[in-house]
């Protein structure tokens, strides 16, 4: 069964895999396997390095996963070739992703998928938006709820990066 | 004050219905006590040794009598009778129950009061100068600065999720009255190589475990920069601030491990590309919010103490007690004719800090007799009238003496700051508030303590250094000794722009030897000290050593 998400604003089936998913139980190289199905596809920062070309040459779109450690400034040169970037969340006191995202909205102008991954539930959803993210991976039992926390607050105090939410937030 | 428009009351009431929605989730087990631990934190409830505890944001320290008037109602409506002033200007509750916060809550709404970020790994309420705007040293008013970062920092998105909590304090004044060197950020109104008012920013002080004082980062700062240029520093936290462990999360370490060199390069590097983006303040805005902290409407009074000298007549002003109270429970004020007044929380018999629902409404009918209807919390756990005409001083003094408000100790031993320690706290490893009560037995002679003058006493119940004992003139720290309350004694800790940390002492004492080791400490203070010395200052000119030696040469007979 496919992975759900929340993607501007709609529970949506992923059409995204993870390479490590690609090529579970088979012996074919990731990237050829991605060419027969031809999927999108997210691979790991180190990954993306190392394997950069041969992916670019098979795959149909591909994204990367920033874990918390790393820094945005790494990713930059690399992001028109990226239609999707993933920052991790690994519990429920990580931060990080929260600057990420606002530094790839906002200073490197990122246009493509902004995701939130790992440890994303509900109520991080209405911060998470304001930072650019617009889609996130949720526990399945935060689905139902999901949709009302892009409107938790109707205002905000100091700008952000609104794209994620509906309406823009008056601020003064 | 600030007052609440139609944005900031909507966000209020929106964090009511969020948090009551969290709570009804808690309680019908959607949440495990985990991940609602990580929700309420950020709304200021712990749970606590007995019952939760919620810490209610007063926005530096400032409040109106309506609103002192519900937190009265509420004490009596969903706590015990009490609530307690803590060293940051709030208020915590010790006996709410869960279910009935979010009601309580709704009411504090009412009066444009919330516990928003009064706990957790988050950017909390903005402390300063409980003198602000009426102190006649100060160089400009830091309450409109106050406010504006109040308004940046609540539901910051980005800084929601920060390594460890992170406090800011801004003072206005050469006298910092508001220990902003040991605040993770110390904001300071300060004047420009061409006379302009901006700031002076000092980051990476803190207490707790590893107490530092802060250093400057940027030694001025124009002022329509404040917020990007906190932005930056925050940023630079977020990302490069330890997460890997707790006791070294906080930004004073990661200042340290830098150094403030490179934490500087970091934050102007950060702050270069985006000083110009949304947040630098217009200058309308700037008025705008000096607008709300405009001086209340005094009157033309004559310059002239009524209370300076003795009164030549047997007039009730003559009073010895009211003299004392007179001398040490108010101060100066900028404008001719009045005084800023204390109202001590300092009773002998009760807990520092503590006030009970009919002591908090008493003083807000006071405020609105006798101080334009506000009242401040200081940061060493009283309650000030700002703005008192000298010549009511003493109805006022009256009043409060017969509501137990008037101990004459301000700026005294008995004066003292002190968490609630191992009594209600969690984290506590002993008790505060029965120290406190030993030592007001053992120094209830007010002309002894007069005589001995200025001292700061600061307990702790445990190293998170609520009672920031490391920079009282004496700290004293509760720790645990094999299931045990013992005490470990520190000298020379200072709070204000000369601030300095403490050195332990020795041994860490018995709980029943606190006043005998205070009293030693104080006995060599009265005999080494010079002319008009104060205690911290015999301490920094001698060291710690007649004071050790004297202290130690002889078991205490407590």
């Amino acid at each position: 069964m496919p992975r759900r998400l929340l993607r501007d604003r709609a529970i949506v089936a992923d059409d995204w895999l993870y390479a490590a998913e690609l090529t579970a139980g088979t012996d074919t190289p990731a990237p050829e396997a991605a060419a027969s199905s031809a999927p999108r596809v997210i691979l790991g920062l180190d990954q993306w390095f190392a394997e950069r070309d041969a992916w670019i040459a098979r795959a149909v779109a591909l994204g990367v996963v920033l874990l918390p450690e790393h820094t945005v400034e790494r990713l930059a040169p690399d992001l028109a070739r990226l239609s999707l970037v993933a920052c991790s969340f690994t519990g429920p006191s990580e931060g990080r992703g929260y600057t990420q995202g606002r530094l790839l909205r906002e200073r490197y102008d990122f246009q493509g998928e902004l995701r939130a991954t790992g440890y994303v539930r509900t109520d991080q959803i209405f911060f998470l938006a304001r930072c650019g993210f617009n889609s996130f991976e949720l526990a399945d039992e935060d689905f139902a709820a999901a949709g009302a926390a892009f409107s938790t607050f109707t205002a905000a105090y100091q700008p952000a990066n609104d794209r994620g939410l509906a309406h823009k937030l008056p601020h003064p | 004050m600030y007052r609440y428009d139609i944005a900031d009351k909507t966000l209020v009431r929106e964090r009511v219905e969020q948090f009551r929605d969290q709570t009804r989730r808690f309680l019908a087990g959607e949440l495990s006590d985990d991940e609602f631990r990580h929700l309420r934190l950020r709304n200021g409830l712990y749970i606590q040794r007995h019952a939760p505890m919620l810490r209610v944001a007063i926005p530096y320290g400032l409040l109106s009598s309506q609103q002192l008037r519900t937190l009265g109602k509420i004490a009596r409506r969903y706590d015990r009778g009490y609530a307690h002033f803590t060293t940051r200007q709030n208020l915590q509750y010790n006996w709410p129950k869960l279910e009935e916060v979010p009601d309580l809550l709704a009411e504090l709404a009412e009066v444009e009061m919330h516990a928003i970020q009064t706990s957790g790994n988050c950017i909390r309420n903005t402390t300063s100068d409980h003198l602000a705007g009426v102190t006649p040293d100060e160089l400009d008013d830091p309450r409109p600065w106050c406010e504006l970062i109040r308004q940046w920092s609540t539901f910051h998105p980005e800084f929601a999720y920060l390594p460890r909590k992170f406090k800011i304090a801004v003072t206005g004044a050469p006298q910092d009255r508001a220990a902003s060197l040991v605040h993770d950020v110390g904001v300071h109104i300060v004047r420009g190589p061409d006379g302009e008012l901006g700031f002076e920013i000092l980051a990476g002080g803190g207490l707790g475990r590893t107490p530092i004082i802060g250093q400057v980062v940027r030694d001025f700062l124009p002022r329509e920069d404040l917020l990007s240029y906190l932005e930056a520093v925050l940023r630079v936290y977020n990302l490069e601030g330890r997460r890997d462990n707790l006791t070294k999360a906080r930004i004073k370490i990661l200042v340290r491990s830098l150094g403030i060199e490179e934490f500087r390069r970091r934050v102007e590097a950060e702050w270069e590309l985006i000083r110009d983006k949304g947040l630098r303040i217009d200058p309308r805005e700037i008025e705008r919010m000096r607008g709300f902290f405009a001086p209340p409407p005094y009157r033309k009074l004559p310059d002239s103490d009524p209370w300076d000298g003795q009164p030549s007549t047997d007039a009730p002003g003559n009073d010895p007690e009211f003299r004392a109270w007179y001398r040490y429970n108010t101060v100066a004020h900028k404008v001719p004719g009045y005084r800023a007044v204390y109202v001590s929380l300092k009773k002998p018999d009760v807990a520092p800090g503590d006030a009970t629902d009919a002591q908090m409404e008493l003083v807000a009918d006071l405020a609105d007799r006798y101080s334009f209807g506000e009242i401040r919390v200081t940061h060493t756990q009283n309650l000030l009238l700002a703005d008192v005409e000298q010549t009511t001083a003493f109805s006022l003094w009256q009043t409060l003496k017969a509501a137990g408000l008037a101990t004459p100790n301000i700026g005294t031993l008995t004066d003292m700051i002190c968490c609630p320690g191992l009594d209600f706290c969690s984290l506590a490893n002993a008790g505060s508030i029965e120290v406190a009560k030993i030592i007001n037995e053992r120094f209830e002679d007010f002309d002894y303590l007069y005589d001995l003058g200025e001292i700061d006493l600061k307990m702790s119940g445990c190293m998170n250094a609520c009672g920031h004992h490391h920079v009282g003139n004496i700290g004293i720290l509760g720790v645990d000794k094999g299931g045990e309350e013992w005490y470990q004694i520190t000298i020379g800790g200072a709070a204000g722009a000369d601030a300095s940390l403490g050195t332990v002492i020795g041994p860490s004492v018995a709980k029943a030897n606190v006043p005998e080791t205070l009293a030693r400490l104080l006995e060599v203070y009265v005999e080494m000290r010079e002319p008009e010395e104060r205690f911290l200052d015999t301490v920094r000119r001698l060291g710690i050593k007649p004071f050790k030696e004297r202290v130690y040469a002889t078991p205490a007979a407590a």
